[in-house]
């Protein structure tokens, strides 16, 4: 069944006010940027972002006024430091105030985990100590009905929608995955909806052809989106590479709020498509980040 | 052969790796501390990236994120951030390294907000753990690697981001003995690397002993740039500077001085 839709069409019926959204789950790779300004143009409000550590694409949500709370680990510029959106949110309620529920990557990641297992919890023995599970507030302490040892419990997180960029999909969203999967797996598993952002949409039997490298189940995908280098300027491995340049750009240019509201205005709410997007980026910029040699793997034989 | 502080600061790191050992790896100086320790005395060492990546070689070319392409090829390992975490978490792990804003006397560290935070707002809002907490709650050793100045080494952070070894409380002293009272399975910090000196801890009660001070600097100029009073570790000495060798091989992966200038 094809769910292949355009990305202003997943977004509007799939990522409605309101929702939690996880996204960025590879971390610093594959983020799907070109979904994000489509959240943005549509003027989303009110949304929940779930993330382990967020580049810039939860600090453009922000600064654009989309968010009301943050569940994550991590939210900054990671190759420039602080993100000046996320600052002025927090520190002086710029746009407006946000809630920020903190996570560490293994606790996220375990939150999911619990929600992809159907549990309503996982035990852990991280961050004892830390104020992490003092600031939020879902977390619960507990001894061990083992040996009495102290136990930081972490509860399930069901994102509504899970939005995964992905190398290539079939048109049912059985998708191929690779590279650095960070906690895109059980962010799928756990969600309640997924959308597939694909660099490629390809044959069912290429997808078949290689089931070890399929991400989830496709009857998880509600919308399927072919969005080539709709992850810049994060990297999509064997596609592109991370756009450094872009990142250091958007930590120059956002650290006043007009300089954010004019870079989002020029790469944001002036560009209708990613189309128009990439025309903006232009070819030499393209082709600069573009694979310089290929590395294939052997293929391997699934023959009985 | 002349050297920046944060070339010293990448061979301190690398000369805390033993080989054959385990290394979660983070960002920036330790990324390269670990491809210095690979190519010197380490050469059997394994680099661990939270984004799921296991390695035994340092990455073809420099990295700006340990999620850049040039991280995976040649992997022994892509996989899941729950896989590795759970590596770390089964005390696989021998050394992880970790970075912060602020630092305290007992090794606990803060990247999460500068403030009264149950209160008001933060004054400065941090980015957070990422990995960071899970490393330093579970790694059988730590090693921390940050600037060096009055307002960040401090006798007590304003949110404990990271454990290291708590604080005295009515149910005993800091230190290990406050790890295994909260219920971390192991660990703490071995290492306080910064741009003036190393610290080591005293497990017993969880306190930074001034190990080494960097050559040019003196114990008086680290007391000047440090919140606590200093206790000096017994074999307390001049930080050994980099050799030939040690800069060459970080030149070499660093050429540009992206990370290290």
């Amino acid at each position: 069944m094809s769910k292949l839709v355009s990305m202003a069409e997943a977004v509007r019926h799939h990522v409605p006010d309101g929702a939690s959204v996880a996204l960025g789950l590879a971390l610093e790779p594959l983020i799907p940027f070109a979904a994000g300004h489509e959240i943005i143009r549509q003027q989303r409000r009110g949304l929940t972002l779930i993330g382990p550590i967020s580049d810039i694409l939860f600090d453009q949500l922000v600064g654009a006024g989309c968010v009301s709370k943050i569940q994550a680990a991590w939210v900054g510029n990671v190759s420039e430091g602080l993100a000046h959106c996320y600052r002025r949110a927090t520190e002086q309620g710029i746009p407006h105030p946000i809630t920020v529920e903190e996570y560490s990557n293994y606790t996220i990641a375990l939150a999911l985990l619990a929600a992809s297992l159907g549990a309503p919890y996982i035990p852990t023995r991280t961050l004892q100590g830390s104020d992490i599970v003092r600031q939020n507030p879902v977390f619960r302490q507990a001894q061990s009905p083992l040996d009495g040892t102290p136990l930081l419990l972490v509860p399930a997180l069901q994102p509504d929608v899970t939005i995964i960029h992905v190398q290539r999909s079939d048109e049912d969203g059985n998708a191929h995955m690779w590279g650095s999967l960070g906690i895109s797996e059980v962010a799928m598993l756990a969600a309640r909806e997924v959308i597939i952002i694909a660099e490629e949409i390809v044959p069912h039997e290429v997808i078949t052809s290689d089931p070890n490298r399929v991400l989830g189940p496709a009857f998880k995908v509600r919308a399927v989106v072919h969005e080539p280098w709709g992850a810049h300027p994060s990297a999509a491995q064997g596609y592109y590479g991370r756009d450094h340049q872009f990142f250091h750009e958007y930590h120059k240019r956002t650290r006043t709020l007009e300089g954010f509201h004019d870079w989002l205005n020029e790469w944001v709410l002036q560009v209708p498509s990613r189309t128009k997007y990439l025309a903006k980026l232009g070819e030499e910029r393209k082709r600069h980040l573009s694979v310089k040699a290929h590395r294939y793997a052997a293929p391997v034989d699934y023959g009985y | 052969m002349d050297y920046t502080p944060r070339e010293l600061m990448v061979v301190c790191a690398a000369r805390q790796i033993r080989d054959g050992e385990n290394v979660f790896v983070g960002m920036r100086l330790p990324l390269i501390a670990f491809a210095l320790a690979k190519r010197t005395h380490a050469p059997n060492c394994i680099g661990i990236f939270e984004t799921g990546t296991i390695r035994d070689t340092p990455a073809p070319e420099l990295l700006y994120t340990m999620g850049d392409p040039a991280n995976i090829a040649g992997a022994l390992w892509a996989t899941s951030t729950v896989n590795v975490m759970g590596l770390l978490a089964a005390g696989e792990v021998h050394l992880g390294f970790i970075g912060g804003a602020e630092i305290d006397l007992y090794g606990n560290l803060n990247t999460s907000m500068i403030g009264d935070w149950q209160n008001q707002p933060p004054k400065v809002r941090l980015p957070g753990s990422g990995g960071g907490a899970d490393i330093a709650s579970l790694a059988q050793r730590l090693a921390i690697i940050m600037p060096h100045d009055l307002q960040r080494l401090r006798t007590r952070v304003d949110f404990v981001t990271s454990p290291g070894y708590g604080y005295p409380d009515e149910h005993g002293p800091a230190g290990s003995a406050w790890r295994e009272r909260v219920g971390l399975p192991r660990g703490g910090p071995v290492a306080l690397i910064t741009t003036l000196a190393v610290f080591s801890f005293d497990r017993a009660n969880g306190e930074a002993l001034l190990q080494s001070y960097h050559p040019g600097t003196t114990i008086e100029q680290v007391q000047a740039q440090t919140g606590w009073p200093l206790r000096l570790a017994p074999d307390c000495a001049e930080t050994v500077p980099p050799s030939d060798e040690e800069l060459q091989v970080i030149r070499a992966y660093d050429p540009k001085g992206i990370w290290t200038k």
